[in-house]
């Protein structure tokens, strides 16, 4: 091996170790082979608080008034069958002429 | 009661009324932020659920022991609310959890066990409305597990390792977070107080029902 070979060889590795950074730098990023799963998001990419605050208050009005309005209708059932046998009983109390209906 | 249920319900509007601006004006805390707004409705209805657990298994007691038909009625509206309430309370809390611990949901002794309170009371419901003849006093035994569980549900995060806030956290609220705390407090006993009388009324009008329809049949 001469000495002009061996300078030739430690010139080349120069080059190498010094373009190879910059070589690099200018290619464009590898492609994502695939996703890495992390259990907690950036702080950055968390959602506000507004939507789940105003989801728990609409929510619980919203139970509440449905159950009003449930308890209204059932309420209403009930009266509307109450007047329906005490009128088929205040008949059949006058057809037989037995003396009052039970409260 | 005939008189003072208008003025109720009068109250309750009003303080359900006022209750968004008291909160609104409420400082933030200081990690959680705005999401802690949440806790001025979900303690609330925890604690109307643990009341209403409490009365539906004292009537239940009352309905098993001495066979009092409106200790049943008073039952079965309470184990409704009690459900209804439950229900605010597992929403509202994962709503806030989801900000606060990052997790919708988290299978920790207060979560679990206010869950399967819940399902209890549920059960109860199911009982009442498919059980058959008898299911009234089966379904009263199913109240009195349901009304045991409720001590265990509030200190369970005091006696296990929890996510959840421990009970210190409300009495050691400032005076501008008790405030509005207490006034939601007050408005959710009342809204309950209103909601079990109406229900109370229902239950006592089918029981007038069933006495008419026997009597029809006679």
């Amino acid at each position: 091996m001469t000495l002009k070979t061996i300078v030739r060889a430690v010139s080349l590795a120069f080059l190498l170790v010094v373009a190879a950074p910059a070589w690099a730098a200018t290619q464009p990023p590898a492609s994502q082979e695939g996703f890495v799963p992390v259990d907690q998001l950036p702080t950055d990419e968390e959602f506000p608080a507004t939507p789940l605050v105003a989801a728990a208050y609409g929510i619980a009005w919203a139970a509440v008034l449905v159950y009003v309005w449930s308890v209204w209708r059932r309420l209403q059932r009930v009266d509307r069958e109450l007047a329906e046998v005490a009128r088929r009983l205040e008949v059949q109390r006058r057809s037989t002429g037995s003396p009052e209906a039970p409260r | 009661m005939q008189r003072t249920f208008p003025l109720l319900v009068l109250m309750c509007i009003a303080l359900f009324g006022y209750a968004p601006f008291l909160i609104a004006g409420a400082p933030y805390e200081s990690t959680m932020g705005l999401v802690q707004k949440i806790f001025y409705f979900h303690v609330p209805s925890a604690i109307a659920m643990f009341l209403s657990a409490f009365v539906c298994g004292i009537a239940s007691a009352i309905f098993l022991f001495q066979r009092k038909p409106g200790a049943d009625r008073v039952a079965v509206s309470a184990a409704e609310l009690t459900v209804l309430l439950g229900l605010i309370v597992l929403v509202t809390g994962p709503l806030w959890a989801r900000k606060a611990w990052g997790v919708w949901w988290q299978w920790d002794a207060r979560l679990t066990s206010s869950l399967v309170m819940w399902l209890v009371f549920q059960a109860y419901l199911l009982l009442r409305r498919f059980g058959g003849p008898g299911s009234d006093k089966l379904s009263a035994a199913v109240a009195l597990f349901g009304a045991a569980l409720v001590p265990f549900v509030y200190w369970s995060v005091n006696m296990w390792r929890t996510l959840h806030p421990t009970t210190n956290v409300v009495p050691s609220l400032p005076p501008p977070m008790m405030g509005p705390f207490l006034w939601c407090m007050v408005a959710f006993l009342a809204l309950y107080g209103v909601l079990l009388a109406v229900r109370v009324a229902l239950e006592e009008r089918r029981a007038r029902l069933d006495t008419l329809y026997l009597a029809l049949e006679d």
